[in-house]
């Protein structure tokens, strides 16, 4: 190598250095590897990176150790003249072989770890997660908590996500209605869909499972400590597909008991969880896309001129054109599994707004 | 060397159109392998463009430059564009360059058809293009176009399907035309076993293309006719499954990824050797090993699906079957390590670039086998890890390859010789930036990010920034090479014939710098 190669050799090992140090230092206040596992699942998934991780890194070590050794003492620069020996059978057998035997080695515990996955048997409490653009909903199918259903919802404000507003702790993590679980107990999720593919995933508690429209997939977990557990839809589903997050809180066996109680009134009621009426929240996520900008000719949020001949028609009939559609505006404004009470919930804080 | 003199002179006689004509009407390999090149770096420019707005939306949490619509499309087409549009062409791009050159045949097998192969090309890519600007924008599916949400995307998805359709046929007649002059136009003597691996690796890809871009092609068609003639391909609700899509498109995409590494390993089976001064270690076992590779790849698709709640049988198949790649791939690196081994070892930039693809490419493989471990794929799927794994070995495999090749070949192509402290300064930024953008998203993945999405929580800001600025500077390096390469053509000193003097195949031996433009029009006798 020239005098001139060297150099710029050293120059861009110094860089690389450099830029590793810094992404080191930046890192160190962030996470390197799987999240903290709280299932027996999960910690086996842990184990099981962990182990081929490192022995990637002993290999790697070793094969470029060779190589590296090759570059500073087998250079034309240090004189160094080329052996002219190729092909041999015994070392070709042997890189063959023994990285077949090393496959096998961890090829135990993986399958071990799968066929535990898969056994979704005798479970405590089953749900069923259904995925929606772009939101979850829960069904729970059996234990106390059968019957209960509700809806869940990235509860994330607008504000936060357009930077107007300082972000939360959980930005992005959090949502209106979180599934509740008993801790210690087997929860087996089972997975469908209303219109795409979506994928139900909380990765502390080592269950994705793809939420298929029209089939029904499962996967379960057994949380071993109470906690609120965070996880994301992993399947792209369309716009917000990074926008539809699901919560998992562990409770105490009793505090479960109470939650459930507490949702079978509700829904007694006629508003489960998911079912308060939220004018707002509603209108963040579905009206506002139009409203707040007076696409397509709707009447802007606020817009008092707009909205004066609108409101002389009275309530029932705005009520309609929102639900059923009016010109340019598609029936309950493009989300058609709201219930009704929900949509007029916002045409009221619509209307509360502009008048 | 002094047959193709003669002959060669004779042939820039022939009645050619100039200017623009002559390469609209061009029957030439060399001439069609330029365009094959040049079109390459436009759509590398195109989709890096893309993968440059994606990286600033995520340089911080919170939307600020692009919507999420808008988002999911430039992920969509930053894939499509890379794969389909950059990597591909490139390698084909020396398939017609070389092949000729390396068997000592006087052209392509099929002229009229390579050129016809390249001219589907732009139009296939304007169609991409032109998705982004159709109502209702670039279809946000992914490159993957997964159903049923390809059957509710805009109109720019039917744009996409016949893009991929037009693609497809391109990869076909080129690779009829590589096969057939591999196995027909080798010069007396060149028997197959004494083609340079390079002629090898196209061979083993071109018998991969043929076998598969018709599963493409009947993969996307079925999502057209489920979009507008009321077929139920993949929908429930008519007796269809969605995961079928998922089992033909990986059926194809599987090879799809060797299609694109196996051109790579020739490459660097040339450059390594070449630098190192000596013949590679195992070339007979490089040949069965590419080979196998390419047997296997039709046998695990589904190790892209384990989500999909396949059988505990299933699974265990797939996650062995997977596992045994890594056998046939280690030998390939065992032998470009033992080649490398007492050689007499050079650092010019294609050498570099050759080093550069092997320890990240390697790093690139660790990823895999870590991710072929069902249980631990099934953590990682569709995270960041994923990411990090496939542009190591797509950025760091396949295109640090094709930059060690045009920096190995560009010499015998152009007659000059490139700025060698100006590539050195392109092999270390790009390298260096490769790995400010792609290493840190193994730790996004660990920690639970998700792939494809335009925002993202808060403990996951410290390493996209990184990332982002480290992509930044790995597409401003690649100006610096744009550079370079037009710096060689208009200016650039002239190159010796045989440039390398460790570089032993027939372009090098028997041809002069640049190659006349019909070379090897009575053939070599290889002893």
């Amino acid at each position: 190598m020239t005098k001139k190669g060297m150099k710029s050799v050293v120059w861009g090992a110094l860089l690389a250095a450099a830029s590793g140090l810094y992404s080191g230092i930046v890192a160190a206040q962030s996470q390197f590897n799987l999240q903290t596992p709280q299932t027996p699942i999960a910690q086996k998934i842990f184990d099981l990176h962990t182990l081929i991780t490192w022995i990637c890194v002993i290999i790697f070590v070793g094969v470029f150790g060779v190589m590296f050794w090759a570059v500073f003492k087998h250079r034309k620069a240090a004189g160094h003249k080329a052996a002219q020996f190729h092909e041999n059978t015994v070392v070709e057998l042997v890189w063959t072989i023994v990285p077949f035997f090393i496959l096998i080695a961890i090829a135990f515990p993986a399958t071990r770890t799968v066929i535990e996955m898969k056994d979704t048997s005798d479970p405590d409490v089953t749900i069923k997660a259904t995925g929606y653009q772009w939101k979850w909903g829960y069904d729970y199918l059996t234990g106390e908590g059968q019957g209960v259903s509700f809806f869940s919802t990235l509860s994330t404000p607008r504000e936060q996500i357009e930077g107007t507003a300082p972000k939360g702790e959980n930005y992005l993590l959090e949502v209106d209605n979180p599934v509740v679980v008993p801790v210690g107990k087997k929860v087996r999720i089972l997975t469908t869909a209303q219109d795409v593919i979506h994928a139900w995933w909380v990765p502390a508690l080592g269950a994705k499972q793809d939420a298929i429209p029209g089939f029904i997939r499962d996967t379960w977990f057994r949380a071993e400590k109470v906690g609120t557990y965070r996880g994301q839809c992993a399947e792209l589903c369309g716009k917000d597909h990074g926008f539809m997050p699901i919560v998992v809180e562990v409770v105490p066996e009793e505090q479960y008991k109470a939650w459930v109680a507490q949702q079978k009134t509700k829904q007694a009621a006629g508003a489960g969880a998911g079912a308060v009426a939220d004018g707002k929240g509603v209108y963040e996520r579905v009206c506002q896309a139009c409203h707040a900008t007076g696409v397509a000719g709707a009447p802007k949020t606020g817009d008092k001129a707009a909205w004066a001949p609108r409101i002389a028609q009275g309530n029932d009939k705005l009520y309609e054109h929102s639900l059923k559609g009016f010109k340019a505006m598609p029936a309950k404004g493009g989300a058609p599994d709201l219930p009704d009470a929900q949509i007029k919930a916002a045409v009221d804080h619509m209307l509360a707004a502009s008048k | 060397m002094e047959a193709a003199h003669a002959h060669g002179h004779a042939g820039e006689h022939a009645h050619h159109p100039s200017g623009i004509m002559r390469w609209v009407t061009t029957t030439n390999h060399k001439d069609i392998g330029t365009m094959y090149l040049w079109f390459s770096f436009t759509m590398f420019i195109v989709g890096g463009i893309m993968a440059l707005i994606i990286r600033t939306e995520l340089f911080q949490p919170g939307l600020q430059i692009i919507e999420p619509d808008r988002f999911n499309a430039m992920t969509t087409y930053h894939g499509l564009i890379m794969v389909f549009g950059a990597i591909m062409p490139a390698f084909v791009g020396f398939a017609n360059w070389l092949i000729p050159m390396q068997i000592g045949a006087p052209d392509m097998a099929f002229p009229r058809m390579n050129n016809w192969s390249f001219w589907l090309l732009p139009p296939a890519a304007l169609l991409l293009v032109a998705a982004q600007f159709v109502p209702g924008g670039g279809a946000g599916v992914g490159w993957t176009m997964y159903a049923p949400l390809t059957v509710q995307a805009p109109m720019s998805m039917d744009l996409t399907i016949f893009a991929v359709h037009i693609l497809g046929m391109s990869s076909i007649m080129g690779s009829i035309n590589i096969i057939t002059t591999l196995l027909n136009m080798r010069a007396p003597g060149m028997t197959l076993f004494k083609m340079p691996l390079f002629c090898w690796t196209w061979l083993i890809t071109a018998y991969l293309l043929v076998a598969v871009m018709p599963v493409l092609a009947g993969a996307v068609t079925m999502i057209l006719t489920d979009r507008h003639f009321g077929t139920h391909f993949f929908n429930a609700a008519g007796g269809g499954d969605p995961v079928l899509y998922q089992h033909i498109f990986w059926f194809f995409g599987h090879p799809e990824v060797y299609i694109i590494a196996i051109p790579a390993f020739g490459v660097i089976s040339q450059v390594i050797p070449a630098f190192s001064r000596k013949p590679l270690f195992g070339y007979t076992s490089m040949v069965y090993a590419t080979a196998s590779i390419a047997v296997l790849s039709f046998l695990v698709w589904a190790h892209h699906m384990y989500t999909v709640g396949m059988p505990t049988e299933a699974q265990l198949y797939f996650m062995y079957a997977t596992m045994l790649i890594a056998v046939p791939t280690g030998v390939k690196v065992f032998n470009w390590v033992a080649t490398m081994w007492k050689g007499s070892l050079t650092f010019e930039t294609p050498m570099l670039f050759a080093i550069g693809f092997l320890f990240l490419f390697t790093m690139g493989g660790f990823s895999g086998l870590v991710l072929s471990i069902t249980p631990v794929d099934i953590q990682l799927h569709d995270t960041y890890y994923v990411v990090a794994h496939f542009h190591y070995v797509m950025v760091a495999g396949a295109l640090f390859s094709a930059f060690a090749g045009i920096y190995f070949w560009l010499p015998k192509w152009t007659g000059r010789m490139y700025n060698e402290t100006l590539g050195k300064w392109h092999f270390w930024l790009s390298l260096v930036f490769f790995n400010v953008t792609f290493f840190v998203q193994h730790f996004l993945g660990l920690a639970g990010m998700p792939r494809r999405i335009p925002d993202y929580a808060l403990q996951f800001a410290d390493f996209n920034k990184i990332s982002s600025i480290g992509a930044w500077g790995f597409g401003l390096a690649q100006l610096l090479f744009l550079y370079i390469v037009v710096k060689t053509i208009t200016s650039g000193e002239k190159a010796a014939d045989r440039q390398w003097e460790g570089a032993d195949s027939l372009e090098w031996t028997h041809l002069p710098s640049p190659a006349p433009y019909h070379s090897f029009e009575t053939p070599p006798v290889i002893k």
